[in-house]
C-alpha cells in the first residue's frame, strides 16, 4: 500500500510537474475546442452539399466519409505527419492532429446529419418553402433543428469520443495533456503523473459524458 | 509524378517490406480476435447485471460505463503499460493492450446491451413469466433474441471501433500493423509503408462500414 500511494499518488512528483500539466491540459482544450468547431461545421456543409444532388459531388463525399470512418484515426494521423513530407510539405504535429481529428470528426457528423435530414418529413420542407423562406432560411430554423434534435445522441457520443482521441495527438508530438505526463513519468520514474493526467481527462469529459445521458434518456411520446 | 510513385506508391519496397506488414496484420488480427469476443462477453454480462434491478449492482455498472466512456483508451493503455511494473507486474505489451481495451470497450458494449435489454417492453417479460419461464429463461429466449436485432447495428459499429482501437498498440511499441508500417517506413525512407498499411485496413473495415452505415440508416428512419 506504501509503495502503492508513493509510486502512484505522490504529490511531491505532482506538484514539481503541475505547471507543465497543466499547460497540457490547455493544449488538450484548445485542441479540442478546434477541432470540434471545424468538424461539426464541415460536417453539416457536407450533409448541405449532399442535397444538392450532384453525382459527382455525392461521390466524392461519400467516399471521403467511408475512407475515413474506416481507418483508425491514428493511422490517418501517422500517414498526414510521416507522409507528407515526401511530398515536401511539412505540418506541425498541432495541425496534423486538427486537420486529421475535424476530418473524423466531420464525416461522422455528415453521416448522421445526412440521415436525419432525410428523416425530417418531405412536408416539412415543403411548408417551409411555401411561407415565403429561402433554402437557407428553411434549412436554418425549420430542417436543421429537428435533423440535429434526431441525432442528438449519437453526436454527443462521437463528440465525446473526439474529445477523447485528442490524446492521439502526443504520437505526433503534441504537448498535450497526456503527452506532457507521459514525459513527467519517464523524467521522475514516478506514475502519479500520469493519475494527475487522468483526472484532467475526467474533469473535461465526465460532465460530457453525463450531458450525453441525458441526451439518451428516451423522450416521452408526444 | 514519378516522384509521387516512387514515394507513396513503390512496388519495389512494398516487396520487400510485405512479410513485415503481413506478420503486423496477424498480430492486428490476433489483437482483435481477443479484444471483441472479450469486450462482447463482458459487456453482456455487465448488462445481465444491470437488469436485476439490484440498486448498488445497478450503480456500480454506470459509473463502470460513464467511467471508461470518459477516459481516453490511449490514457488507460499507456497508464497500465507504465503503471503496471511499479507493482512489480511484469507488463507484456500485448496482455496491456488486451486489458487497457478490453476495459474499454466492454463499456461500451455493456451500454449497446443494456439500451436494447431495457428497449424490449415489459410486458414481454410479464408475459414470459406467466407462461412458468425463470428469469434466466426469460432473457435467454425472449428478450435477447428480438434485443439483439435492435442493437445490430450499434454493435457492429462497435466492434469496427474496437478493430480500429487496436492500432494505439503501435504507441506501447506493440508491433502490429500501425507499427510495423511505421518501422518499415523508417527503413525503407519511403511512405509506401503507410499507405500500403491504409490499404489493408481498408481492405477489411470498409465493407464493415458500409454494412453499419446501410444497418444504421434502417433503424434511424424506421423509428418514425
Amino acid at each position: 500500500m506504501q509503495t502503492f500511494s508513493s509510486n502512484f499518488l505522490n504529490w511531491d512528483v505532482i506538484q514539481s510537474y503541475l505547471p507543465d500539466l497543466l499547460a497540457g491540459m490547455w493544449v488538450t482544450m484548445e485542441l479540442s475546442a478546434i477541432i470540434l468547431l471545424c468538424g461539426l461545421l464541415v460536417g453539416t456543409g457536407l450533409a448541405l452539399a449532399r442535397m444538392a444532388q450532384l453525382r459527382l459531388l455525392n461521390v466524392f463525399i461519400i467516399i471521403f466519409v467511408d475512407v475515413v470512418r474506416a481507418l483508425p484515426p491514428l493511422m490517418l494521423m501517422v500517414v498526414t505527419y510521416f507522409g507528407l513530407p515526401y511530398l515536401g510539405l511539412r505540418l506541425t504535429g498541432f495541425a496534423v492532429a486538427c486537420i486529421v481529428l475535424a476530418s473524423v470528426l466531420a464525416a461522422f457528423t455528415e453521416e448522421l446529419l445526412w440521415a436525419g435530414l432525410s428523416t425530417v418529413s418531405v412536408g416539412q420542407y415543403e411548408a417551409a418553402r411555401s411561407t415565403g423562406l429561402t433554402f437557407l432560411q428553411m434549412m436554418g430554423s425549420v430542417v436543421l433543428p429537428q435533423a440535429f434534435r434526431l441525432i442528438q445522441a449519437p453526436l454527443a457520443s462521437r463528440i465525446i469520443a473526439t474529445t477523447k482521441n485528442t490524446a492521439l495527438a502526443s504520437v505526433v508530438a503534441v504537448p498535450e495533456l497526456l503527452s506532457q505526463a507521459n514525459t513527467a513519468q519517464g523524467y521522475s520514474g514516478n506514475a502519479s503523473p500520469l493519475t494527475a493526467a487522468s483526472l484532467g481527462y475526467l474533469i473535461i469529459l465526465l460532465p460530457m459524458v453525463l450531458v450525453a445521458r441525458r441526451l439518451e434518456r428516451p423522450r416521452e411520446a408526444a | 509524378m514519378s516522384d509521387f510513385v516512387h514515394n507513396f506508391f513503390n512496388l519495389h519496397i512494398l516487396d520487400r517490406v510485405w512479410p513485415l506488414l503481413l506478420t503486423g496484420l496477424k498480430t492486428t488480427i490476433l489483437l482483435s480476435l481477443v479484444i471483441v469476443p472479450a469486450g462482447l462477453a463482458i459487456g453482456l454480462l455487465m448488462a445481465l447485471l444491470q437488469s436485476l434491478r439490484i440498486y448498488a449492482l445497478r450503480w456500480t455498472v454506470v459509473v463502470y460505463v460513464d467511467l471508461f466512456r470518459a477516459y481516453p483508451p490511449l490514457v488507460l493503455l499507456i497508464y497500465v503499460y507504465y503503471g503496471l511494473p511499479f507493482f512489480g507486474i511484469d507488463t507484456d505489451a500485448f496482455w496491456s493492450v488486451v486489458l487497457a481495451l478490453g476495459l474499454n470497450t466492454s463499456a461500451y458494449f455493456a451500454e449497446v446491451f443494456r439500451a436494447g435489454i431495457e428497449g424490449i417492453p415489459f410486458g414481454q417479460v410479464q408475459a414470459a413469466r406467466a407462461t412458468g419461464l425463470g428469469g434466466f429463461q426469460t432473457m435467454l429466449y425472449v428478450v435477447l433474441p428480438q434485443a439483439i436485432r435492435n442493437m445490430l447495428p450499434d454493435l457492429l459499429s462497435n466492434v469496427l471501433e474496437s478493430v480500429k482501437l487496436t492500432s494505439l498498440a503501435s504507441v506501447v511499441t506493440l508491433p502490429e500493423l500501425l507499427r510495423a508500417a511505421r518501422l518499415a517506413q523508417g527503413n525503407t525512407v519511403n511512405a509506401t509503408p503507410l499507405i500500403a498499411a491504409s490499404l489493408i485496413y481498408l481492405a477489411f473495415l470498409w465493407p464493415l462500414v458500409r454494412l453499419t452505415s446501410r444497418l444504421e440508416r434502417r433503424t434511424l428512419t424506421g423509428q418514425r
